[in-house]
């Protein structure tokens, strides 16, 4: 086991013990907040593969994000009034159930990102970056305008989706089924990585010229990337809603595009455990810095600068050493 | 829609356009010269407005509050380019984004720090307010005509500026071969402290005209950026004319597709329905144009081919 | 997520006066917008709810403050955190409907109350009305209700209206033609945020319409009522107070002068508590109190007549308690609807100067005694 190995462990070993120290100590509110490192994590860990593995800069994450909380908040809102969907040409029912609100949003999500994929990846570089942001936009504002769900309101449920087996409504229970399949995505992650298809993908990052030669193309090995990237992201959204019970336009705003991008950052670039890491600190961050003054961004705002120009590795780069995984 | 109400919403549309390119050109330029992608520059927008708006309410006088603004953003970013730009030009577009989202944290709330959480006041000068007649009977006002002017000015200037002088010589050198003026002996990190201080100063200026009629608040460049975002990937990134084209279509599409909308649908539906989804799909337009374009030219309207 | 600001007021002065309270300690949690976009509403109720609260200096009162920053999620985790680890009794200080929505139902579903200073959506006036919740402010309707009913008195006969596209634009426009009897020379949403109203102005100039309704909240006032004011159309325009209140007033400048706008409080109103209520707001803060202000200090005035008569562990008497409205409210005569919400007076303000500052004064009641038509809607 390497160094990185180990401190991967103890931090998805230290995520996991302060719930249960929280438990112990009646402290609901820090499983809460465990919680919501472990979602803002999946949502990395849905991004990293896109950056990370395909170098792809994608400043539009917001828009899976939100579409997996949609799928919660559209199902959920209908299941929760008893009025069906959609009645013709098939009676389409709402949901209460987590995976089929998951299933949902995961596909959904990875329309979107199929075709938001395949529009921008005509392009790279900074075209790539502000086309993201741009489309991201777009759904925000439809978001906000759109009537039917509750525009700019969002929808609120008032109880959370359940999940067969579980009391979702115990919050280390349902910090328990998001930690599960954040593991879930940090093993599908590391296995993708080192597949063929993973391979394929990073020397199409690294020069694309040769990919090609050996009869690849780098257009679908992006997309493909960049819809499974899409797709964990929306899983990550739909968890978000049901965590808060509530989804808005907010979730499709370019700072929360921003954010997911910040745990890269913080964490480490291109570290398979980066956004862990990454969100464990932009939550404690929050926390803390909050509670010293209201104009916290502007210590999040430096010391953000500070990382990129001189700490590129982020905390598991300061931990672990300057070696990265994928290069 | 009557002809006056017509020729009335082109005015619009152009002057809104003008305004996205002056914010266009800036970032269009940077990422040219340097290949920086500058997300904070709706930051320096933010600066003119505030500095317009301080310097204004000292004075009284809209001239001065003008150059403030200008001066203002460029001054901030000249400062930001040599404390943190020029780090930036050799790393990655990741790095860059990351760097310059700092930078709106910390612009944002410094703003809000000095001058509070309440939009700040700024007006336009008694001798440009009020409407003019146009031929043809239309009232249009003044202010709105006199800014789009300065914007074509500016526009004018500029292609003088890169055609024409020393500089805008070494900006086009610098956009294709940057090692090679270095090698040349031009002072490239000086060119680019200017570059990036002249974007700024366009930026600032937007800010501080369109700040006179709309509000000066914090957070009040990011919108606008993300639009000019949207022109410069039509227009083709590094292209001033395309900066220039793009920002009159995103402009036009914006304002004219804003009334044509609704007025469509209110064919089909009752009224309150078709304003609230014809607004609703309105603001969806410019995207739509922008990935049209892209699937008839990736690399946008007046971008070399990569 | 501030942890900073937990206020806790011992007694002050008047220590003497908490000792009618009925024992038990009442903890509130303040979950406001202090950072951000949109700050000025909530620091002005915080400090018009903290004002009421050191005048009563009653020492059974604890008051936790944390800041949203505008943001539904943050105020959901908020409010959990105030529910599960600060064991609050009572929550109030959301300012925006869309925060409102996403807080308050499972805020009143575990069993806490629910004080609303200023948000009204009117899902929560009808079907999800709470027998926990209490608006103290309006409901979202009624200051468009009363804008149309001037509208009406004013002899407005072909008015345009317009609205941000969001459900509060859309109940505005809603609101106003509820009680407005005249014809509509235009209808427009404008997309929520707009900062540019060359397009509507030249719609509102080509329509022929008589007079102008809106309803712009912030920055979108601001823009468009110094637009308006340089595009030479020269018709009465009414709106609600939102644009044309304390904070925002001095921004609009010049071009908001001599605009009628909707209220249910001015600094004028004429009765002792809102007297010394101003007065004491300008000496402890050193500003005018603006709208919100006043309902941070009803809201807190209200839930102190309720710790006087009942104690907070009895749900049912405390409830009981803050329904009988037993407090000299700054607006002068208050009760409570069936769905708790504000029957009240609301009045037309107009934009005057006072020396340099920019202010409203009371020119007439738009409507007397208005309660909203939510009420049959609720069932509790």
């Amino acid at each position: 086991m390497n160094r990185e190995n180990l401190i991967n462990t103890i931090l998805l070993l230290a995520l996991a013990t302060v719930p249960l120290w929280a438990m112990a100590n009646d402290a609901p509110y820090t499983i809460t907040l465990a919680t919501k490192v472990a979602i803002f994590a999946l949502a990395g860990v849905g991004l990293n593969i896109a950056l990370g593995l395909g170098g792809l800069v994608s400043l539009g994450h917001a828009a899976f994000f939100g579409i997996g909380g949609y799928a919660m908040g559209i199902l959920a809102s209908h299941a929760q009034n008893f009025e069906p969907i959609m009645q013709w040409p098939l009676l389409i029912e709402g949901s209460k159930s987590m995976p089929v609100i998951w299933i949902t949003g995961v596909i959904a999500s990875g329309l979107a990102a199929l075709i938001i994929g395949a529009l921008s990846l005509r392009t790279s570089g900074v075209y790539f970056i502000m086309i993201t942001l741009a489309f991201g936009q777009m759904l925000f504002f439809f978001a906000i305008s759109w009537p039917a769900y509750g525009g700019e309101d969002g929808l609120s449920i008032y109880i959370r989706n359940g999940f067969p087996g579980l009391n979702t409504l115990l919050p280390i229970h349902f910090f328990g089924i998001c930690y599960t399949l954040l593991a879930l995505a940090l093993l599908f992650s590391a296995k993708l990585a080192k597949s063929p298809f993973g391979l394929a993908l990073n020397a199409a990052r690294q020069t694309p010229a040769r990919v090609e030669a050996v009869g690849l193309s780098p257009y679908r090995l992006r997309l493909t990337a960049f819809v499974i990237s899409g797709m964990i992201t929306g899983l990550a959204g739909a968890l978000f809603a049901d965590l808060n019970r509530f989804v808005s336009p907010s979730m499709f705003s370019w700072q929360t595009s921003g954010e997911i991008m910040v745990f890269l950052i913080l964490g480490g670039v291109g570290r398979l455990y980066g956004p862990v890491a990454g969100a464990a600190a932009f939550i404690m961050l929050e926390h803390f810095l909050g509670g010293l003054s209201d104009y916290w961004h502007i210590y999040l705002g430096v010391l953000l600068l500070l990382v990129v120009l001189f700490a590129r590795g982020g905390i598991i780069g300061f931990l672990a050493g300057r070696q990265v995984a994928h290069d | 829609m009557t002809v006056i109400l017509f020729i009335e919403q082109v005015l619009n549309g152009l002057q809104f356009g003008i305004m996205l390119f002056l914010m266009a050109a800036g970032l269009t330029l940077v990422f040219g010269v340097m290949g920086l992608i500058n997300l904070a520059h709706g930051a320096l927008y933010m600066v003119g407005a505030f500095a317009a708006a301080a310097v204004a309410g000292m004075t009284g006088s809209f001239l001065l509050a003008l150059i403030a603004a200008l001066a203002a953003a460029a001054a901030a970013g000249a400062l930001v380019e040599l404390l943190v730009i020029r780090r930036l030009y050799i790393r990655d577009h990741l790095d860059q984004v990351l760097a310059t989202f700092a930078l709106i944290l910390i612009f944002s709330e410094g703003t809000r720090w000095m001058f509070g959480s309440f939009p700040l006041y700024l007006d336009i000068p008694d001798y440009l307010s009020g409407p003019v007649t146009l031929p043809g009977g239309i009232k249009y006002p003044l202010y709105r005509l006199v800014i789009t002017l300065i914007g074509l000015c500016i526009a004018g200037g500029l292609f003088l500026l890169i055609s024409r002088t020393r500089l805008g010589i070494r900006i086009r050198a610098g956009e294709s071969d940057r090692e090679m003026i270095a090698a040349l002996g031009v002072n490239i990190s000086k060119l680019y402290t200017i570059v990036f201080a002249l974007g700024a100063a366009l930026a600032g200026l937007a800010g501080a005209l369109v700040g006179a009629i709309q509000s000066v608040q914090v957070g009040m460049g990011e919108p606008v950026m993300i639009l000019a975002f949207v022109v410069i990937v039509i227009g083709g990134i590094g292209s001033i004319k395309g900066a220039l084209i793009g920002a009159l279509m995103v402009g036009l599409t914006n304002t004219l597709g804003g009334i044509a909308m609704p007025a469509f649908l209110r064919l089909f539906m009752d009224n309150s329905a078709a304003s609230a989804t014809g607004s609703a799909l309105a603001s969806m337009l410019i995207y739509v144009l922008m990935a049209v374009v892209l699937i008839w030219r990736p690399q946008g309207l007046f971008g070399a081919a990569t | 997520m501030n942890f900073k600001t937990i206020i806790t007021v011992a007694g002050i002065a008047l220590a003497s006066t908490a000792a009618i309270a009925q024992g038990d300690k009442v903890k509130v949690g303040m979950i406001t917008t202090l950072s951000g976009g949109g700050a000025g509403l909530g620091i002005d109720v915080r400090d018009g709810f903290m004002l009421a609260v050191k005048q009563a200096g009653d020492a059974n009162l604890e008051v936790i403050v944390e800041d949203d920053q505008r943001k539904p999620e943050i105020a959901v985790q908020l409010a959990d955190r105030m529910i599960q680890s600060d064991d609050v009794d009572v929550l109030t200080g959301i300012i925006w409907s869309n925060l409102a929505m996403a807080v308050v139902p499972s805020a009143t579903a575990q069993g806490k109350f629910y004080l609303s200073p200023n948000a009204g959506p009117s899902a929560l006036a009808g079907k999800g009305c709470n027998p926990n919740y209490f608006n103290v402010a309006w409901q979202n309707d009624n200051l468009h209700e009363a804008a149309g009913g001037y509208a009406n008195t004013a002899g407005f006969e072909n008015i345009f209206i317009l609205a941000p596209n969001y459900p509060a634009g859309q109940d505005a426009l809603t609101g106003f033609k509820r009680m407005y009897k005249g014809d509509l020379a235009g209808e427009v949403f404008t997309q929520l945020g707009q900062k540019d109203y060359a397009s509507e102005l030249a719609q509102i100039r080509a329509s022929g319409a008589d007079s102008i309704f809106f309803f712009l909240p912030g920055g979108m006032g601001i823009s468009f009522l110094k637009q308006y004011a340089d595009s030479g159309i020269d018709l009465p325009v009414v709106g609600p107070a939102f644009s044309f209140d304390q904070g925002i007033l001095q921004a609009v400048g010049d071009a908001a002068m001599g605009v009628k706008n909707t209220s249910q409080w001015n600094k004028d109103i004429d009765n002792p508590a809102n007297a010394a209520f101003v007065a004491s707001f300008q000496a402890e803060y050193g500003r005018l109190p603006s709208l919100y202000a006043s309902q941070g200090f009803d809201t807190a005035n209200l839930l102190l007549s309720a710790m006087k008569k009942a104690d907070i562990n009895d749900a049912d008497a405390f409830r009981a308690a803050l329904e009988a409205a037993d407090f000299d409210s700054v607006r002068g005569k208050f009760s409570f609807s069936a769905n708790h919400h504000p029957i009240q007076d609301i009045y037309v303000r107009e934009v005057i100067k006072e020396g340099d500052v920019y202010t409203n004064k009371i020119i007439g009641v738009a409507l007397s005694d208005q309660s909203n038509v939510y009420v049959d809607e609720c069932k509790m």
